[in-house]
């Protein structure tokens, strides 16, 4: 491990203040299970770990129906995926925090920390996208609200300025006869990353889906929302055909790369079956199945 | 010199004051501040489980955690399984199904499966499987992993 500190936040503005004298190399510390392993594998120059748990703000999860859902950005998955109100209202985000790492990591891993970690194979961040969810930024000159698909910028890259960081999430209410649905494909059974994952979020007037929202990860620098893939469904009932044409968008919207873990052949063809397999998932959800 | 902090937390049920440098992982507090070196080193970076322990009641992985973060918690590791009259069914179970071969990885899959039984005393074969999936066997000892938990629930009664 590099020489590193460590030092507790009890509020927003303490946090704000140790990470603006800080500098880069100061870094908020939620579950750590990412920024921990980067610190003493040297992959991020870190100096001092400002600890955000304390924070009351960042572990709450709160709901009501005209407000939404906010969740704390240090709230561990267990925590979210266990939570009945979010199980029942949010199911997407619980298709996603129940397969980030393995139990011992979701007793600690975030959405917070997943998302400002800025991997493009994010398992949570394309399903927060289709939610519509907002990340609550605190820094030195107050607050300010980025939506989830606008946080990253690049692998490892993303919005927040010095003395930044992300105190929770916002999930508007859900839209009546919606339904959102999230998933991946990994070669193990469990426990990997990405090679390619995809959210998707639909709304229906009658038997017509009256708005959309597609998301894509693992298949470019950033999750990618793909406005193409929605307008291939919305104002048509569904069909083979208008799941077909949007699966056809995400394939064309893709941009993978060749690593280890898929070729571009394997993600292009992956991420339309993925899409697919969402679309027809949330619309059974917003069935009520 | 690095800094050094006092920390108090509870393990294994006793009150345990010790001294850390502030760069030490609960890993390394564990095993080179405190000599309970039933916890192991595996990966080193949340892949394997090696190290888990159960934290506040939450299982974690001991490296993926700083030891300044457990000021004030309560850390069960393996050598807090095992009561003063012995053996746990469950350690029992690994024992009676040979669950184990060069042994390096059953600490941390004790640990995870007490975690498991208890908050899911009658567990099925997937959930015990899906809850072990961050926890690796490198001889690939699995089947007679997930019969000894099978066993040590089953014989919880119902």
């Amino acid at each position: 491990m590099q020489k590193v500190r460590y030092t507790r936040a009890n509020s927003v503005e303490e946090a704000v203040a140790l990470l603006e004298k800080g500098g880069a190399t100061a870094r908020p510390l939620a579950g750590g299970t990412d920024l921990i392993v980067q610190a003493r594998e040297r992959r991020r120059k870190v100096d001092l770990f400002v600890d955000i748990k304390p924070i009351p703000e960042t572990n709450e999860i709160t709901f009501d129906p005209a407000g939404g859902l906010t969740i704390g950005a240090a709230v561990p998955a267990y925590r979210i995926y266990g939570n009945e109100t979010v199980s029942r209202l949010y199911p997407a985000l619980v298709d996603a925090c129940r397969v980030i790492g393995g139990t011992a990591i979701q007793g600690r891993a975030s959405l917070g920390g997943n998302l400002c970690n800025s991997s493009p194979a994010a398992d949570s961040v394309p399903a927060m996208i289709v939610l519509e969810g907002v990340a609550n930024i605190a820094g030195p000159r107050g607050r300010r609200s980025v939506p989830v698909e606008e946080f990253n910028t690049g692998p490892g890259q993303n919005v927040l300025q010095p003395g930044e960081f992300v105190v929770s999430i916002h999930f508007p209410p859900p839209a009546r006869n919606s339904g959102a649905a999230w998933d991946r494909f990994i070669p193990r059974n469990e426990m990997d990353i990405a090679v390619v994952n995809a959210g998707v979020q639909l709304r229906f007037e009658g038997d017509r889906v009256s708005w959309a929202k597609v998301a894509i990860g693992a298949v470019a620098p950033t999750a990618l929302v793909v406005p193409a893939a929605a307008e291939a469904l919305v104002g048509k009932p569904l069909s083979d055909a208008t799941i077909e044409a949007a699966a056809e968008a995400a394939r064309q919207a893709a941009r993978p790369i060749d690593d280890m873990r898929g070729s571009i052949r394997q993600r292009k063809h992956l991420v339309g079956v993925y899409v697919a397999r969402m679309i027809r998932k949330a619309a059974e959800r917003a069935r009520g199945g | 010199m690095t800094e050094r902090i006092i920390i108090t937390a509870t393990i294994n049920d006793e009150e345990t004051q010790f001294m850390a440098d502030m760069r030490d992982s609960l890993l390394d507090a564990l095993r080179e501040r405190i000599g309970l070196t039933g916890t192991k080193e595996g990966c080193n970076n949340g892949n394997c489980g090696a190290c888990a322990v159960i934290m506040d009641g939450r299982l974690v992985n001991s490296c993926c955690v700083m030891a300044a973060e457990v000021e004030g918690s309560e850390i069960t590791t393996v050598e807090g399984l095992a009561e003063a009259d012995g053996l746990t069914p469950l350690q029992e179970a690994f024992l009676e199904e040979a669950a184990l071969q060069c042994g390096i990885c059953t600490p941390g899959f004790l640990v995870a499966s007490k975690a498991l039984l208890d908050v899911n005393p009658h567990p099925s074969e997937h959930e015990i499987r899906f809850w072990l999936a961050g926890n690796l066997c490198r001889c690939t000892g699995y089947d007679k992993i997930i019969r000894a938990v099978q066993k040590a629930a089953a014989q919880r009664g119902a």
